[in-house]
């Protein structure tokens, strides 16, 4: 028995057994997923580590990770569609599908996260026009119909689907219109990453977080802009040779891989540039504004002043100048790892704009508490890597994702 | 939507007056009592408890004998420029009317918990479980009151029913229900203190004991220095209480005394 029939043409893929134990593995981790799933819906959201303290908590901080880390589709896609730079062809389908399963799946772990899932409509029906969340609910359904249309085309591209003449057309007029997708796409993502700092930078009561508008927005809204497009085309790059080395294939050319770093490194620096400032303006500004010294809003591990310093020196100013540096870049090794230490620093950020901001006593007489996730909150935020995952390995043996695959891995 | 400081011709507040307040508890009583707050199912847990009314201790951290400690109950402050509002998506919670208490409509709340984040002083709680009353107790139910279905986020209201009864009242009566007398509504918490530490009175109403209070020098606000311009007043006499009010800085003196 084989399915060689589907595969894209001229390429090799593994055994359909291996296949299939693969994504046994994979959906043993989904059901765990779904099981907590049905765990917090029937029981509600007291089985997680959040409390009254706590309101926001694993869920939101996985979310606005990988919401960061999927930045790399609009980000490519403005690229290439837009400013028209060629070398992105051969990942921009990858970055596509990274952005749909990160997209979806942050839609997902939300159903989780709100309180009355059967009243989320409510935000379309009732919103408030001044709620920085509103403009995310709008944009992020919006922009996930967009990376929906996006996908569709790469799917009809399956060798049989595209044999049906319909199909076959359909994919090609979804190519011609892709810029005008992608364009929309980059302008709805803009804002909703935007919204999600947003969201942080407008809590005026919370000095971790709160900081002075630029606009009618507050400047975190274009901080989490700038590190989601430094983390995103690189985090596209590494999942593209995380495949490399799971199926043994060449996928994308070293030199696609360079430029992504080159793009994301380049991004990361014109981010810390107002990253140093805005730190800078907080602790000289707002916090003694609100009464707090600067070491009065760090606390212990969890919350320590390592956390700043990683996220801005170890995981920002040093990959910076590693992708920066044309000899560094073009060393895989350091271009992997500097790549992968931008994911981090972008996930510390939120964690700290997350976890940090809620822990911090606003009043004097409270006290630091620290947030620790449970299972029914770490579950499903494995289960949507495991469904990243089952998204990847269907589309890399279904479709074809990589256009370069071929040519390099003729001996 | 409140992104400024929005007027009302009556503003219900509190003056809180905590060299008084013993930290009886009786307010909290009062409070869940009067708003159908069933009993928690495991009250150890305080941080999953929907505490309304919570009554604070501050200490001067001084060593004895010159140890001092204040008690300070915490209603929701209904700001003046509520932090909660403008971030709610469906505008569940909101501003908008004579008296400036701020609404929760539980029945529009997704449960987000933006609010809870939004606010600095922990005044609003979410359902973390199904509300449930032993057998019996469904009968001591207030009957203007809705209870609250798990997922939702609730928080104090100046026993908004009350306010409503008072108003009617005085529509029966043939008074003016824009004018009420002093008296005339008072929330549960302030009806129970047994130290008559909690005064409540429209601030706006130089009749009202309130008014007079507020514009006290020992009189200050949670947190000033935040400008969410609360509704609910502290007094005392002790200057460490009022520093401590307001995250001064050692270097910092209070202002106003
Ligand atoms: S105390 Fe908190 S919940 Fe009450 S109005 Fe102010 S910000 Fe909102
Ligand atoms: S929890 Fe309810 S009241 Fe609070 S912001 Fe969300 S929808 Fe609004």
């Amino acid at each position: 028995m084989s399915d060689k029939e589907l595969w894209p043409e001229g390429v090799q893929r593994c055994s359909l057994k291996l296949f299939i134990a693969w994504l046994a593995v994979i959906f043993a981790v989904l059901a765990w997923g779904v099981y907590a799933a049905y765990v917090v819906w029937a029981g509600g959201l007291i089985v997680t580590g959040m409390d009254n303290y706590f309101a926001f908590g694993l869920y939101i901080i996985f979310d606005l990770a990988v919401i960061a880390l999927g930045a790399g589709a609009f980000f490519s896609g403005l690229l290439y569609y837009l400013v028209r730079v060629e070398g992105l062809k051969n990942i921009i389908n990858l970055a596509v599908i990274i952005g749909f399963i990160c997209y979806s799946g942050a839609l997902l772990i939300l159903t989780l996260e709100v309180g009355q899932p059967l009243r989320a409509w409510f935000g379309f029906w009732h919103p408030n026009v001044h709620s920085m969340l509103t403009e995310v609910i709008f944009c992020i359904t919006c922009y996930m119909l967009v990376l929906t249309i996006e996908f569709i085309p790469i799917i009809l591209e399956n060798r049989k689907l595209n044999k049906i003449k319909f199909l076959h057309h359909m994919a090609h007029n979804f190519h011609v219109i892709m810029p005008l997708f992608a364009g929309v796409g980059a302008f709805l993502s803009f804002f909703h990453q935007g919204s999600l700092g947003g969201m942080y930078g407008v809590l005026f009561s919370r000095p971790y977080a709160f900081r002075e508008g630029f606009f009618i927005w507050p400047w975190t809204f274009f901080l989490f802009i700038l590190s989601a497009v430094a983390s995103g085309p690189g985090f596209t790059m590494l999942v593209a040779t995380l495949m490399e080395k799971m199926t043994g294939r060449k996928l994308v050319d070293f030199s696609v891989k360079a430029l992504m770093g080159k793009i994301s490194g380049t991004m990361l620096a014109i981010y810390l540039v107002f990253k140093y400032l805005d730190t800078w303006a907080w602790a000289t500004g707002i916090l003694p504004r609100s009464g707090l010294t600067f070491s009065e809003v760090f606390y212990g591990v969890a919350y320590g002043k390592w956390l700043l310093f990683s996220e801005l020196v170890v995981f920002g100013l040093f990959p910076a100048v590693l992708l920066l540096y044309s000899k560094t870049r073009n060393t895989p090794w350091i271009l992997y790892s500097a790549c992968t230490m931008v994911g981090i620093g972008v996930i510390i950020n939120r964690y700290v704009q997350t976890a940090q901001t809620l822990a911090h006593p606003v009043m004097p007489f409270d006290r630091w508490y620290v947030y620790v996730p449970t299972w029914a909150e770490w579950a499903p935020s494995l289960a949507v890597i495991a469904y990243g995952a089952l998204i990847l390995s269907l589309a890399y043996r279904y479709l074809p994702v990589f256009p370069q695959e071929r040519k390099l891995n003729q001996a | 939507m409140v992104l400024y400081l929005k007027e009302f011709k009556i503003k219900w507040g509190m003056v809180i007056d905590l060299d008084r307040c013993t930290g009886c508890g009786a307010c909290m009583v009062a409070c869940q009592a009067e708003n159908n707050i069933a009993p928690p199912v495991d009250a150890s847990d305080k941080r999953y408890s929907l505490t309304w009314m919570l009554v604070y201790q501050l200490s001067n951290k001084q060593p004895y004998p010159n140890h001092d400690v204040a008690y300070m109950p915490r209603p929701c402050l209904q700001c003046g420029k509520p932090n909660c509002v403008p971030v709610c998506p469906v505008i569940a919670t909101d501003k908008n009317q004579e008296g400036g208490i701020v609404s929760q409509v539980n029945a529009r709340c997704i449960g987000c918990r933006y609010c809870m984040a939004a606010c600095p002083y922990h005044a609003r709680y979410f359902n973390w479980q199904d509300p449930v009353w032993p057998e019996g107790m469904e009968k001591t139910l207030t009957p203007d009151v809705s209870t609250r279905p798990r997922g939702v986020v609730e928080k104090c209201l100046f026993c908004h029913h009350r306010y409503m009864y008072a108003r009617d009242k005085a529509r029966i009566e043939g008074r003016d229900p824009n004018a009420l007398n002093e008296g005339d509504y008072i929330p549960a918490c302030v009806e129970m203190c047994p130290t008559g530490a909690m005064v409540f009175g429209d601030l706006e109403n130089p009749e009202h004991k309130v008014h007079k209070l507020s514009k006290s020098p020992y009189a200050f606000r949670l947190l000033e220095r935040l400008n969410t311009k609360p509704q609910v007043y502290y007094y005392s006499k002790r200057e460490w209480v009022r520093k401590q009010g307001d995250n001064y800085l050692e270097h910092e003196t209070v202002g106003g005394v």
